[in-house]
């Protein structure tokens, strides 16, 4: 081991069902460093976090902890704090109704001879934490009084004072604006001089390139490197991230189409989301498929989720084939021609307990309206007609949507909103965790629709399937549009783009 | 900033306070020729509701952890039904009290258990807690059954005992001096709430009752035992409920099964009267001991007025419970405001 090593994980396999979420990954702190740990969602983050807390138990693999003889195994949070890892989360993790000071010591409080709870020295113990960290508060407040930093960083101090050599910072910046982060930083960067070591997960790149020293990427679960930060410029890092392999399947053609030409279908203006999306503007055209890249979080879901009336929009307006129009909720959009195929297909989409038929006419449904029910012969051929297009593999049309595999349900989705025969399909990753036969399969399609005469707002973490099915992509970064790219779609650009920044290093 | 101590949950205090000193002064200007003003009037509201107190007490403690019991009421139908019964068997008054205080803790661990360890709803299993109370009381005896000299003395004896006090008495029309006097369920009443008061603020279980109650899953992650800490709350609970339930037979003299029908919510309102939050982590016994004095001022007042039904005290009741809702929210959304 060398020097200054404060933990080193080694080997890291975990595996749940049908997943193998961590693969021999390997993880190393020092002392006194802010270590970012990177990755896409699903590359196996929050699970190695959660080997180090002892949420989760590893099945293979060693973790040493500097001053404890031999590995180190973790059953429980209280586990992990014993032997000096302690973690803050994006929620804050404390009581709002009790006193900062309690917060900081509630469960270990410091007894009177009458085994009654001494509030004085508490009291004090907590001011000197506090002033010591320069946060200037009153401690024996209630932490509700205080902003979400603050909790956060109250959070950060209890963790500090119960001795821990690992903090553990998971996302803590979502919900901060940018003083707060600053503010946050500061009180880093102080750790990281009294020799803690401050693992940092998060999604904003600026701030990993603002405040660590040291960059670990993983990717599938994979470890990919461990790097120091001024050896992996921004580019580089989004290209370990995200993997930089162009799969090799048959190319796709598309549709050249001349822009100036075919009719706007969607035409937003200063369109945004207060929180989420800052004000965008963006035309469709039709027959167009148009691709949203970004990093997660990086707001490229909320894009489409403003456009479809998901959430509503806070200000902006939105034509739609020429005509404004004010869309207050997502049956609104629905019945402009629009449809969404959600991310979240499990928890937005399917409808594990009805058949497959059922999934497929719930959209047309409600379309016309709950009182005027589809007459079943024909819901049977609009079942059927589109498990023979998609070709979706089911025992038969009355078969519940759960027994089909994630491929198949995808499918089914997707059928649910062809067959409302909309106009704009949004489809935020449409081929997320399903096999490459099936994925291109589906980016075929896509293209074919986009032939058709539909317009299609295609979402996806995969730049090489935007890259084969995209006329043109448009780049989110920290929620806002930074970027139309459509002559010079290459992975290169595109990458470039998503990452931002220092462009120089390319 | 050290001068900015009152926050939201004070000034609910001090309002619950400041109504029951406006509704008590409203009572003695209006009714003052029929004594009101006495302080015996007082004394009597403390009286009539000592084993309310205890009982309101316990349910704080239950709702700090947002949780409930509704099988309070039930559970005094029961607890005077046995007493009536078993001294009426011969057995004898302290006997009788330590067995009503054992069913008490066995009652809240099993609450308890269910609500802490199986994390079922506490609504439901003390609603099952309720049923089965009051369905035992009938088992018991389905008769009223009254408590009198010859079935107790002791406890007769307690119950008729005046402690009188050395201020505040008055002369009645008869020009005789009246000492004012509390019995011996008001110096229960109040050892417990000075007892819970001191329990919530001074001791580690204390502090992990309003933990639990703000958030169960921060008080879980900072390393607290939250399935104790419920299941000791329901116990402590059903424990107070015992002590009240004696109180309440100290008065009543007498077992029935539709006896105490209701007592849990006046319990209830008197809590969230108080300030308690049912989400948690809000509130304290003072509150709620105040609660239950507006309550009780409310049944005097139209006792005292003779005239008006005895539903009034209900509709009144519901009024203040609502205006409370409305001020707690209030509250809420200018935190929210502030912090945003």
């Amino acid at each position: 081991m060398e020097n200054n090593v404060v933990l080193t994980a080694r080997g890291i396999t975990m595996t749940f069902p049908g997943v193998k979420a961590l693969d021999n990954v390997d993880f190393t702190l020092r002392k006194g460093e802010i270590h970012a740990l990177m990755g896409e969602n699903g590359a196996g983050k929050s699970t190695l976090i959660k080997c180090l807390t002892g949420i989760n138990d590893f099945e293979a693999g060693e973790i040493h902890i500097d001053g404890i003889e031999g590995p180190v195994r973790n059953h429980s949070t209280r586990d992990a704090q014993n032997v000096g890892i302690s973690t803050v989360y994006q929620e804050v993790n404390l009581c709002p109704n009790l006193s900062v000071a309690e917060n900081l010591f509630i469960g270990r409080e410091p007894l009177t001879k009458l085994h009654t709870v001494d509030r004085a020295s508490y009291n004090k113990r907590s001011q000197k934490i506090m002033d010591d960290l320069g946060i200037e508060i009153d401690v024996t407040q209630n932490l509700e009084n205080y902003s979400l930093a603050i909790q956060q960083m109250v959070a950060i101090a209890r963790a500090v004072d119960m001795d821990c050599k690992v903090l553990i910072l998971d996302e803590p910046t979502s919900s901060l604006d940018d003083e707060e982060v600053e503010k946050l930083f500061v009180l880093m960067r102080r750790l990281r001089e009294q020799g803690v070591g401050i693992v940092f997960v998060t999604h904003f790149l600026e701030q990993v390139y603002a405040v660590c020293d040291r960059i670990t990427v993983l990717r599938n679960g994979t470890f990919v490197g461990e790097y120091p930060i001024a050896e992996l410029p921004r580019v580089k890092l989004v290209a370990a991230m995200m993997g930089k392999d162009l799969n090799d399947l048959d190319a796709i053609e598309k549709e050249q189409i001349d822009l100036d030409k075919s009719e706007v279908v969607i035409d937003a203006s200063s369109l945004t989301h207060a929180g989420t999306v800052k004000p965008f503007d963006l035309k469709i055209h039709k027959g167009e498929v148009i691709g949203v890249g970004g990093l997660l979080g990086s707001g490229r879901s909320e894009l489409a989720r403003v456009i479809y009336g998901a959430d509503k929009a806070s200000s902006g307006n939105l034509k739609v084939k020429g005509k404004e129009v004010k869309i207050n909720q997502p049956i609104d959009a629905m019945n402009l021609g629009m449809g969404m195929l959600p991310d979240d297909r499990k928890a937005e989409g399917i409808i594990g307990d009805l058949s497959i038929r059922e999934n497929i006419i719930l959209a047309v449904q409600a379309k016309r309206g709950m009182m005027k029910p589809i007459p079943m012969k024909k819901q049977e051929e609009l079942a059927d007609y589109y498990i023979d297009l998609l070709s979706i593999k089911c025992p038969s049309r009355e078969a519940k949507i759960n027994q089909l595999s994630g491929g198949n349900q995808q499918k089914v989705i997707l059928a649910r909103w062809l067959a409302t025969d909309a106009d704009f399909l949004i489809l935020d990753e449409p081929t997320r965790g399903i096999d490459v036969g099936t994925k291109s399969e589906i980016q075929k399609l896509v293209v074919d629709l986009a032939k058709e005469g539909k317009s299609i707002m295609f979402i996806s973490s995969e730049i090489s399937e935007m890259l084969r099915t995209c006329n043109r992509m448009v780049i989110m970064r920290d929620g806002e549009k930074v970027e139309e790219l459509d002559k010079d779609l290459t992975q290169e650009s595109v990458m470039a783009a998503i990452a931002g920044g220092d462009k120089a290093h390319e | 900033m050290k001068n900015t101590k009152l926050n939201g949950n004070t000034i609910l205090l001090f309002i619950t306070i400041a109504l029951f000193v406006v509704l008590y002064a409203g009572g003695c200007i209006a009714y003052g020729e029929k004594g009101f003003t006495h302080f015996q009037t007082f004394l009597n509201i403390l009286i009539t509701n000592a084993g309310l107190i205890c009982i309101s007490c316990g349910l704080t403690v239950v709702m700090l952890t947002a949780g409930i019991d509704i099988s309070v009421g039930a559970v005094v139908a029961m607890d005077c039904m046995l007493l009536a019964v078993g001294m009426q068997k011969g057995i004898g008054a302290v006997p009788m009290i330590l067995i009503i205080l054992l069913i008490g803790v066995v009652f809240g661990a099993v609450q308890g258990y269910l609500i802490g360890y199986l994390q079922i709803q506490p609504f439901i299993v003390t609603m099952a807690g309720m049923f089965f109370a009051r369905g035992m009381t009938a088992v018991i005896c389905t008769d009223q059954v009254s408590i009198t000299q010859e079935t107790n003395e002791l406890f007769y004896n307690i119950a008729n005992y005046k402690i009188k006090l050395p201020f505040g008495g008055y002369i009645n029309n008869h020009d005789v001096y009246v000492e004012p006097y509390i019995r011996v369920g008001v110096v229960v009443a109040l050892l417990v709430l000075i007892l819970i008061f001191l329990m919530l603020r001074y001791t580690k279980f204390g502090r992990a009752l309003y933990a639990v109650g703000g958030s169960e899953q921060s008080a879980a992650m900072m390393g607290l035992n939250v399935k104790l800490t419920k299941l000791k709350a329901y116990v402590l609970c059903s424990v107070l409920t015992s002590i009240g339930g004696i109180c309440y037979c100290l008065n009543t003299m007498s077992g029935s099964v539709q006896q105490a029908l209701g007592y849990e919510m006046d319990a209830i309102s008197s809590a969230v009267i108080g300030g308690t939050l049912l989400t948690g982590g809000v509130g304290n016994v003072v509150g709620t001991f105040f609660g239950v004095l507006i309550n009780g001022t409310i049944s005097s007042i139209v006792k005292t007025n003779g005239k008006l039904a005895s539903s009034w005290p209900n509709i009144l009741t519901a009024a203040l419970l609502f205006l409370f809702i409305v001020i707690q929210s209030i509250f809420a959304v200018i935190r929210e405001k502030k912090k945003a």
